[in-house]
């Protein structure tokens, strides 16, 4: 079995993001860029599979300017065969990234997909759903737990207030969430290795694939300052106000 | 330690900076041009190249100009030349113009974010071949069985704070090299350690460091004045503590403002970083950043002593380049342009022991016999005696300095010395508390918010890379005597002390640190060791 | 045009949640239609029905819905959706699971956790874990859009009587099972999904002393977080904290206790709908950005709410 692990170069989660002066977009000028969090464990599940014997090959594919090509050699210096990229500098908006994975999925023949339940950047939370929409596949979504278990694969959910396990028809996408498994160190000599792994470069013209943007940013700002408000004389004015006016307990 | 991989190259650089890519660089250049096989390798410790560096920067370009003289085709971030230089004396209420020194003159200088010419250095070196891991650290010199240094290991992965192994563990590498240049910057961690193994200082004055504060502002595009300097001595500083600032206005609306404080201070109440936010008051300086935004933020220490602190570059198997050997010229408040050149002077000399007859172990000799004959020895022996004239304070010390520049043109037939910074402070109880005022939240601010804006992380569970030789010493001196005097100078916050349970302790909270090597430096008891921590952590310096 | 909202519900009553999406769907329509597919799900369709300003509830009731699988979710919000200009559901865990799916099978971008509504095509959002507000406009002819429960007050429950239309359910895709649910209702919920969360700094002073933080989150099912402050002096593991370099929360409560509020920690936890900061330093910046504030001992005034809160 092949899988197939989608990954995004998004600002670096150290950094702080800031909106540009005139508001059109974010600042990201020489800005610290990594591969998405989410998707580092994504990569990391896949070669964990892979090492268990269930999968044969990890192509990584990224979507966006010539850079993803870093973001693809540090999943394959990770342990992912080889990569794809589909280099575009136009912006490419969840459902455009779905058709193109899409696209690649006909070419490719995966069991299948993972990727990160949502970008830091655009905090969407949307391709895997989108692309399993596309694909007509299962999708098990959220995943903190993967077992493989004949045609099917059981996985674990986070969901709100707990875990949730439920079982999808193999070829299947997973998207996966923070508690899954914590990313290996990239290894200095795989860095090297990886230099030389094989690396396949599309156009989204060359998948026929139409991204132009549905949505338009408007606007970029920081989000209004919070401010203070009342001081409490004791506990029995914070709990009554706590219950009936703020009503959150 | 069989446990450790290893990797061979001919020559390994330590640390992405300056003058470690400029020997990558010229190495690779004189290899293409010879034709030979050359592997270059540089290591890196921060998360990429140029997250940890931070500097003014107004950059001369003899050295740029002789590594890549097409620098403008290749699109070097050099956008801002400099239009005008000021030099300003401040009082508390005034700022008081002063013909420029003639080592601060501009002309002909770009004004440039350092972290992002050396990106752009990073991109020229990998175009040519050299191979730049960035994410790990150096954290060991390997020594072969005749004592010559043959290469670097980096740190582990994956220890836990306790040193065992957590689940992802990995051992660091081991790489080997013919030589091995160290190009870590200002109080290298494995430079340090070379200094003492082959007693490279012995014969030269200490060396002294000053702290360097910056923060990154985009300011109202109305008080943007791309390319003028300014910089000032005076108040804040009393007149007896060497420092002063620097302003920048560069590229869109950016401002790169600073302070720096020599580390020979003698009041342990003073802080680095409350000098830089109370200097920001002063009627003549607020303004401009009334309406803007604060974008970045960090710090540095910078090498001070010049021509007399030089150490022996050269050791069995490798050398020093750079801020890591001391090559700032501190009048002129610059230090790429001598720390590129002998990068550059450094790698013609390796390139020259690689091709003859490799006889171990190794040494460069050439390497600082080229670099006496070069404009780097000239220009940092003229200005030798400014420096340490400072220890009269600032009045004297200007006077002399006229005189010293302009009558003896830096020949003066003597050389003033330098005595170690960590002596030179006393202590609390013969000096005055300094009253620093609240930050206002929209020019002035606190640490922690200013630490923030450093984007500086560290893997939590790791052992702490803030050594201290005796763990007893911190609260029995440094909080008794010297008032915890860590707390004010370090700029990140990292040294607390809290009571805790009726007892003084102090808290290390290493997860701030951004690098800056102060409390290496200036520690009384020299009793705190920066040792690096895991590859990647620190800072991440947007165009600082 | 009617806007449809998808229910979150367990079948019997309706999950708090889809009472903000309503809330939001208020601002685009006056006709509101809310879809509740479920297995035996007449509870829920009833407790939808009273809601104020729903218009109509639509009951899909079969087998196959019971557990709210995207797979067979979606399709049935898809065959209805022609005629509503907006599909709005709250952005849990189900509607983050669904709605992209109902979006690319319609073929439209998908508006995720919205915090307003400027006009009918225009939104805001968090992006950058809340570092930055996005304006953006859809152009799309049906909008697919997760509501932040946090950003909007519920409509009130009770006060609605709309009309409950059966519908027929579509076919069960048989692309995947529920098997079980563990939710961890007795012990304490995760720090990221929980409703309440109650976090101590190093104003709690030591590992011991967190039992009165953990007993107040136990009173009120809440999460228990730290500061960094109280992780680095080594009180509780480093997963509880809650900060910039730990986790970003957003929780519906959020009590400060013993947190002076560095701007590390104000990075985390500035998006919860209600902050609370209990500390004996009134300068402490936390009251800066708390809604309410009680300056006090800590280890006097959280046993007291403990008692308070049995009133």
């Amino acid at each position: 079995m092949k899988i197939l692990v989608a990954v995004k170069r998004a600002i670096d989660y150290n950094v702080k993001a800031r909106p540009k002066s005139d508001g059109s977009g974010v600042e990201l000028a020489n800005v610290k860029m990594s591969m998405n969090p989410f998707d580092e464990i994504a990569v990391e599940e896949a070669i964990r599979i892979q090492e268990a014997g269930i999968a044969a090959e990890i192509v990584a594919v990224s979507v966006g300017p010539k850079q993803c090509q870093e973001t693809l050699r540090t999943a394959m210096a990770m342990g992912a065969d080889r990569g794809i990229l589909v280099e575009t500098d136009e912006e490419v908006q969840p459902l455009a990234v779905a058709k193109i994975l899409k696209a690649l999925v006909e070419k490719e023949a995966p069991g299948i997909i993972l990727l990160g339940k949502q970008a830091i950047d655009d905090d969407s939370n949307q391709t895997g759903q989108m692309l399993a929409a596309l694909l007509k596949w299962g999708q098990a979504t959220f995943a903190c737990g993967v077992e493989f278990a004949g045609e099917e694969l059981k996985v674990n959910r986070e969901v709100d207030g707990g875990t949730q396990s439920i079982s999808v028809k193999l070829p299947a996408i997973i998207t996966v969430d923070l508690r899954l498994n914590e990313p290996r160190y990239v290894k200095l000599p795989n860095i090297m290795k990886a230099k030389k792994k094989q690396l396949d470069i599309f156009s989204p013209a060359e998948l026929e694939v139409d991204i132009t943007p549905r949505l338009k940013l408007i606007k970029a700002e920081e989000p209004p300052v919070r401010v203070g408000g009342v001081t409490v004389a004791d506990v029995d004015e914070l709990v009554d106000k706590l219950r009936n006016e703020a009503k959150v307990i | 330690m069989p446990e450790r991989e290893s990797m061979d190259f001919d020559v390994v650089i330590v640390g992405g900076g300056p003058s470690g890519l400029a020997t990558a660089i010229r190495l690779r250049q004189i290899a293409i041009d010879r034709d030979v096989e050359l592997t270059v390798c540089v290591l890196e410790k921060g998360s990429e190249v140029g997250a940890h560096i931070l500097s003014g920067a107004v950059v001369e370009t003899r050295a740029l100009d002789e590594l890549l003289p097409n620098w403008e085709g290749l699109g070097a971030p050099l956008n801002t030349p400099v239009r005008k230089d000021r030099f300003v004396f401040l009082t508390e209420r005034r700022a008081i113009p002063f013909i420029t020194p003639p080592q601060m003159h501009n002309q002909g200088n770009y004004i440039v974010s350092l972290g992002n010419l050396c990106r752009w250095l990073c991109e020229q070196a990998e175009a040519l071949g050299v191979e730049v891991y960035a994410g790990f650290a150096a954290s060991e010199v390997l020594y072969d069985d005749m004592g010559a240094v043959r290469g670097v290991a980096t740190g582990d992965m994956g220890r836990k704070k306790d040193g065992s192994k957590g689940p992802n563990f990995e051992f660091g590498m081991e790489l080997h090299a013919t030589q091995t240049v160290f190009a870590e910057g200002c109080r290298g961690s494995l430079t340090k350690q070379l200094f003492e193994r082959y007693d490279l200082r012995s014969g030269v004055d200490p060396q002294v460091y000053g702290i360097g504060i910056k923060e990154l502002w985009e300011v109202d595009p109305a008080k943007h004045h791309p390319g003028l300097v300014t910089h000032t001595v005076g108040w804040p500083m009393d007149l007896k503590t060497y420092g002063g600032s620097f302003q920048y206005h560069f590229d869109e609306n950016l401002v790169s403002i600073g302070f720096v404080v020599g580390l020979d201070y003698s009041n342990p109440y003073l802080s680095p970083f409350e000098e830089l936010q109370r200097f920001k008051t002063h009627p003549a300086i607020r303004d401009t950043f009334v309406g803007g935004t604060r974008i970045s933020y960090g710090a540095r220490a910078i090498s001070a002593g010049g021509f007399q602190s030089i150490p022996k570059l050269t050791f069995p198997g490798g050398l020093i380049v750079g801020d890591a050997a001391g090559f700032l010229n501190v009048p002129k408040i610059k230090g790429t342009h001598t720390g590129m050149k002998s990068g550059i002077t450094a790698a013609e000399a390796i390139f020259g022991v690689l091709q003859g007859e490799i006889s171990n172990p190794v040494e460069a000799n050439e390497y600082p016999e080229r670099l006496k004959q070069s404009w780097v020895w000239e220009e940092l022996y003229r200005e030798r005696n400014i420096k340490p004239s400072f220890h009269w304070g600032l009045i004297p010390a200007m006077i002399y300095s006229g005189i010293d520049k302009i009558l003896l043109r830096g020949k003066a037939p003597w050389t003033l010395h330098h005595r170690p910074d960590h002596l030179c402070v006393r202590p609390a109880a013969n000096c005055k508390p300094i009253e620093y005022p609240k930050p206002d939240g929209l020019v002035t601010f606190d640490k922690l918010s200013s630490v923030f804006l450093s984007n500086t992380n560290h893997e939590e569970d790791q052992p702490c890379h803030l050594t201290l030789k005796d763990e007893a010493l911190p609260v029995a001196l440094n909080f008794k005597k010297y008032a915890g005097l860590e707390q004010q100078y370090c700029p990140a916050g990292v040294y607390e002390y809290v009571e805790a349970e009726g007892k003084m302790g102090l808290q290390i909270n290493a997860q701030n640190c951004v690098h800056c090597k102060t409390c290496d430096i200036k520690d009384p008891s020299q009793n705190i060791t920066w040792v690096t921590p895991e590859g990647s952590g620190g800072p991440n310096y947007p165009n600082m | 045009m009617a806007v449809l909202v998808l229910a979150e519900h367990d079948n019997d009553s309706l999950n708090p949640a889809t009472l903000t999406a309503i809330s939001a769907a208020t601002q685009l329509s006056n006709t509101i239609e809310v879809l509740v597919a479920g297995s035996d799900c007449a509870g829920a369709a009833a407790a939808t029905a009273a809601v104020t300003g729903v218009s109509k509830v639509i009951v899909a009731d079969a087998a196959h819905y019971g557990n709210a699988l995207a797979e067979n979710v979606a399709p049935l919000v898809v065959e209805l959706s022609s005629s509503y200009s907006h599909v709005l559901a709250a952005s849990t865990t189900d509607g983050k699971n669904i709605m992209p799916r109902v979006a690319a099978l319609l073929d439209v971008a998908q508006i995720s956790d919205i915090v307003a509504v400027d006009s009918e095509s225009i939104f805001k959002r968090p992006i950058y874990a809340g570092n930055i507000i996005a304006t953006v406009e859809s152009s799309d002819r049906i909008k697919v859009i997760t509501v932040r429960t946090t950003a909007f007050d519920p409509v009130s429950s009770e006060g609605g009587s709309a009309a409950i239309e059966n519908i027929d359910a579509g076919a069960d895709m048989g692309l995947s099972r529920y098997l079980a649910q563990d939710l961890t209702k007795s012990d304490r919920p995760e720090l990221a999904a929980a409703d309440i969360i109650v976090s101590g700094g190093r104003g709690v002073g030591s590992s011991e002393n967190f039992a009165i933080i953990e007993e107040l989150a136990d009173k009120l099912g809440a999460a228990v977080g730290a500061s960094r402050a109280a992780v680095d002096a080594g009180y509780v593991p480093n997963d509880y904290q809650v900060g910039q370099t730990g986790k970003v929360v957003a929780p519906g409560l959020y009590i400060a206790i013993g947190i002076s509020g560095a701007i590390q920690h104000l990075a985390g936890m500035k998006d919860s709908k209600v902050i609370v900061a209990i500390n004996k330093d009134e300068e402490a910046p936390i009251f800066g950005v708390a809604d309410y504030g009680l300056v006090g001992d800590l280890f006097k005034e959280v046993p007291n709410m403990v008692a308070a809160l049995d009133k």
